[in-house]
């Protein structure tokens, strides 16, 4: 069926309002954070219900159109990139906080809600709803949930896919299912919630959530700890925890990463130290404080020059901020920043910050390495021009011994970014053919005409035409 | 040639103009991390990513690129932007937004034909009003004949006045009430430092400063005490505070000789060319800098203190204006490092010390000025002096440093949005409900004012200009 022809049938679900084709909109939906990706989507829709979701998933899937659902497009990976045109559709209509249940500790959202409006609600009710990345003040909780997002406080506390207790989800077919609830334990069934949670749009459009919140911890202490060379910061990593002591959070930053961030947010970073270590620990106030000070002597041993601790929680927050415009902040030295995402057992940190600094250098490429180095999942990030042809073709070669490395390790391809269409050639390497099978086995079954998110995740070797 | 020929022609124009001006490494700058869309007010207002910085940035760059054409809707967008450049500070990969927006406008500008109405606002900033003096206090003499003879309240009384559009309408409220055409002509050049005579007497646990042999009340103040000055300053008047707002100066004038300047007010300087730049009429603005430069390059001040945050925000910009023209850069240059704010000025010159702030008790609160705050940075300095009065209780305002929708000349060409965002605004405010709302700009006190009046709070509560406030609370201060 024509473009115009399932436009007509979307104006007549959703009114016109809501229904957008001008060149300015279909421009303005074609890209995420996904450097060097873009793609033109036929229409923009914006539903205003769990109804209006149904309506449209059953135009489309009729007319075997694709549909992209979309949050606020910060994702990595290429996942809101229309590649195979279709509609995009868009949740800032469906962003409210349904309910707070404070007898049974969970959230009700809608998937438009911005993360740190979760956070900041929650918390002024004592409560805590611990993940937290790192673009958090724009990213939404429908996109959290679909690439089940990592944070600052995932070495503690667990990613996303640890606080989704249910879901309300819009099949391909049009029909809604609901999975988990407001429950403790859930035993009925595979667990379809868990399956969709980190399903990238290819498996269903979300259209609520129901989260599990946690008290929130009685006190906060952070720490920067400053070394000399990357080496003793990474071994600090993996000395605190095999000491048994697991922080909130353990963030990591090499020189070159310190010098953009501190040239942004003026913090007071130590742009001559050679990595820094951001370290956290919540909680009761006698274990937070015995825990820093087993925390600041291990650093003290493994090398670090010092150990500071921040004044205030203007400054803790300050320091926070700042980890959290690491990547962004790459782009002041180069436009085109590529990161990846590969993760390693937190044993291996050390030796993978090493063979990542050999490929850089093998390559002859620039790099800010940076990460949450707690859970094993290092940012490196290679500073380049989509404009250079050759050094592009390097920074692609560098990564697939990235990648590599990180599986020779026992690591993964993607700690939290997702696989996208960007990763999606890699997946075999990681989950090897017989994954790829179950995989392309649960997609066919749930979505049997491939209208949602296609060209994702699954790479589909297309016929050279010369 | 067909309308429709007619305007493919102006877009390709347009294009080209956007290929030629447009600052290619700045559009690649942005790698569309979207940390700037929530301090967008026209995103926070819309939800849309067309409205917001980031889909501003890729529409410049798809047109720059060649994949689209600037067609209406680009052109709709463009003009939408309030260019407060709130997503300037956010953005992490350190975008310089405003440049493109102006570069950008610039291309528009130059290729186009304007509506009617856009046309006659236009004409009349750009080119009869604002750049002369002499028409600018014409104007404002109307407008105090105006006021003065009963005409506003003829007016208003006998509803004449609603065959005024509504934008004009609404402004006609809100004009501060206008000086004499003498006072506006007759401006002081030279003003000096006063010594306030104070005793402090700790035995109290507080300091207390005798004013009395400051000469506050004469006219322009030409105390000559024999201590020297702690600074020598220079002030940036601005048309239309030099004219609409001219009690607003001499506040800050009076404050800046109790903190211990010595003030230079050079009679040679121009408007600052910010509405011209905003709009793309960069021609205009670059001969107004250059006017400026000239005026103030030869005083030897220590610095150059404005009171208007959209002033100020568009002569620390001159280097990048008249980045072009080598002979200029240098003392461009020069020019730009002396920019400062006149709270900023205030409190490095320990004014704080010296006078004593007070007023009856009172909740107050701060709105920034945009360009205040994104562009000269300044942000702190206001809230420390505000906070530093005795009798004012201060409240922060949510979203203080979201656009109030005034932004030059935009809330008469998009009053929908401007609307919607001053609403907004009053929403925060109302949630406060303070008895005096502070800004640091005149656009804003004038849109602050609008708001009060549409929110129908005029009995509760005033909008007022940082200087004057603070010039009441010294003067309230040394009776205390
Ligand atoms: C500067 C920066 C820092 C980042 N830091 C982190 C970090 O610390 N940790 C981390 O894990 N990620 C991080 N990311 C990646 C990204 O922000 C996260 O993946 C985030 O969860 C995406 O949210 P979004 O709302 O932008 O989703 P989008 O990018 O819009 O969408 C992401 C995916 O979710 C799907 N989707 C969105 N909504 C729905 C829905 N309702 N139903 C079904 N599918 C849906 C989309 O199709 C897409 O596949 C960062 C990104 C940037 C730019
Ligand atoms: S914050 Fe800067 S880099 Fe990020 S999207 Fe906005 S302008 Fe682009
Ligand atoms: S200048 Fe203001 S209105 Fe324009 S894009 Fe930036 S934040 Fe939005």
């Amino acid at each position: 069926m024509s473009v115009s022809a399932v436009k007509e049938r979307l104006i007549a679900a959703l009114g016109s309002d809501y229904v957008h084709d001008s060149h300015e909109m279909r421009l303005v939906y074609s890209y995420d954070a996904t450097p060097g990706m873009q793609a033109m989507p036929d229409l923009v829709v914006m539903p205003g219900s769990t109804e209006e979701v149904q309506a449209i998933v059953r135009i489309c899937n009729e007319t075997k159109t694709p549909i992209v659902a979309r949050g606020s497009g910060t994702n990595l990976s290429g996942g809101t990139c229309p590649v195979e045109a279709g509609v995009v559709l868009t949740f800032q209509r469906m962003n409210q906080i349904v309910e707070l249940d404070e007898e049974n500790l969970t959230l009700t959202v809608q998937p438009g809600v911005i993360t740190q409006e979760i956070i900041e609600y929650v918390e002024a009710k004592e409560l805590f709803y611990p993940p937290d990345p790192s673009s958090m003040k724009i990213s939404t909780i429908g996109g959290n949930i679909s690439e089940n997002s990592g944070g600052l406080r995932g070495l503690k506390y667990g990613v996303t896919r640890d606080y989704v207790l249910g879901l309300t989800a819009v099949l391909a077919n049009g029909e809604v299912i609901k999975t988990g609830g407001k429950l403790a334990k859930d035993v009925a069934g595979y667990d379809l919630t868990r399956l969709l949670v980190g399903s990238e749009g290819t498996l269903g459009i979300i259209t609520e959530a129901i989260l599990k919140l946690i008290p929130l911890p009685e006190t906060k202490q952070t720490v920067l700890a400053i070394y000399e060379d990357i080496d003793k910061a990474a071994q600090s990593v993996s000395a605190i925890i095999a000491n048994k002591i697991i922080p909130t959070t353990m963030e990591f930053l090499d020189q070159a990463t310190i010098k953009v961030v501190e040239d942004y947010a003026h913090v007071g970073l130590p742009t001559d130290a050679g990595a820094v270590l951001l370290i956290e620990q919540d909680g009761a106030p006698e274990v937070v404080a015995r825990d820093m000070e087993a925390i600041t002597k291990l650093c003290t041993e493994m090398g670090a020059t010092s150990v500071k601790r921040a004044g205030s929680e203007e400054e803790a927050n300050a320091l926070r901020s700042a980890r959290r415009a690491a990547l962004s902040a790459c782009a002041r030295l180069k436009p085109t920043t590529i990161l990846e995402d590969a993760t390693v057992p937190r044993s291996k940190i050390a030796e993978m910050v090493r063979a990542i600094n050999e490929i850089t250098a093998k390559y002859q490429l620039d790099i800010c390495t940076f990460g949450h180095a707690g859970d094993g999942n290092l940012h490196p990030t290679f500073l380049t021009d989509a404009r250079n042809k050759a050094e592009m073709h390097r920074v692609e070669q560098a990564f697939e011994e990235i990648f590599a490395k990180a599986i020779e390790l026992g690591g993964t391809i993607t700690g939290e970014h997702g696989v996208g269409a960007m990763k999606a050639p890699y997946l075999e390497w990681k989950i090897g053919e017989s994954g790829i099978q179950v995989m392309r086995a649960i997609k066919t079954a749930l979505d049997p005409n491939n209208i949602l998110n296609p060209g994702k995740l699954f790479f589909e070797k297309k016929e050279v035409v010369s | 040639m067909t309308r429709e020929a007619v305007k493919e022609k102006e877009r390709t124009a347009i294009q080209k103009a956007f290929q030629e001006s447009l600052d290619e490494d700045e559009l690649m700058n942005c790698m569309r991390c979207g940390f700037c869309l929530p301090a967008c007010p026209t995103y926070l207002e819309t939800k849309s990513e067309a409205a917001s910085p980031r889909g501003r940035i890729a529409l410049m760059k798809a047109v720059y690129d060649g994949k689209m054409l600037p067609d209406d809707d680009v052109q709709a967008q463009l003009d939408l932007c309030l260019g407060c450049r709130a997503c300037e500070p956010v953005c992490p990969s350190g975008v310089k937004y405003g440049h493109l927006l102006e570069q950008a406008r610039g291309a528009v500008t130059r290729n186009k034909k304007q509506s009617l109405k856009e046309k006659a606002v236009r004409r009349l900033a750009f080119k009869d009003l604002f750049p002369n003096k002499k028409r600018m206090r014409q104007v404002s003499g109307l407008i105090r004949l105006y006021q003065k003879s009963g005409l506003q309240k003829l007016a208003e009384g006998t509803g004449a006045i609603k065959l005024l559009p509504e934008g004009m309408r609404n402004m006609q409220h809100i004009l501060p009430p206008v000086v004499s055409a003498r006072l506006m002509k007759h401006r002081p050049e030279q003003l000096k430092h006063v010594v306030p005579h104070y005793q402090v007497s700790v035995s109290k646990g507080q300091r207390q400063y005798d004013l009395q042999a400051a000469t506050v009340e004469q006219e322009h103040m030409a105390s000559t005490q024999a201590s020297s000055p702690v600074k020598r300053v220079a002030f940036f008047a601005g048309c239309l505070m030099d004219t609409m707002f001219l009690t607003t100066n001499d506040a800050t004038m009076k404050l800046l000789q109790m903190a211990g300047c010595d003030v230079v007010n050079p009679q040679t300087q121009a408007c600052c060319g910010a509405l011209h730049g905003h709009s793309g009429e960069l021609a205009g603005a670059r001969d107004l800098a250059k006017r400026n430069i000239q005026a103030f390059e030869d005083l030897q001040v220590d610095a150059i203190v404005t009171n208007a945050g959209g002033c100020g925000a568009f002569l620390v910009d001159y280097d990048h204006l008249l980045k072009d023209e080598p002979e200029w850069a240098e003392r461009a240059k020069a020019f730009v490092e002396k920019i400062k704010d006149i709270s900023v000025v205030l409190l490095e010159s320990g004014f704080l010390d010296k006078v004593q702030l007070s007023l009856p008790s009172q909740k107050v609160t701060f709105q920034d000025s945009c360009h205040l705050r994104n562009v000269m940075k300044t942000s702190e300095a206001p809230r420390t002096l505000l906070k530093a009065i005795e009798g004012v209780e201060y409240h922060e305002l949510k979203e203080a440093g979201v656009c109030c929708g005034s932004a030059g000349i935009y809330n008469l060409l998009q009053e929908e949005m401007a609307n919607q965002l001053i609403d907004r605004k009053m929403r925060h405010v109302q949630a406060i409900q303070p008895q005096t709302i502070v800004t640091a700009n005149p656009g804003c006190l004038l849109q602050m004012k609008l708001g009060i009046t549409r929110a129908g709070l005029e009995d509760q509560m005033q909008a007022v200009h940082l200087a004057d406030f603070l010039l009441e609370a010294a003067e309230a201060g040394r009776g205390s």
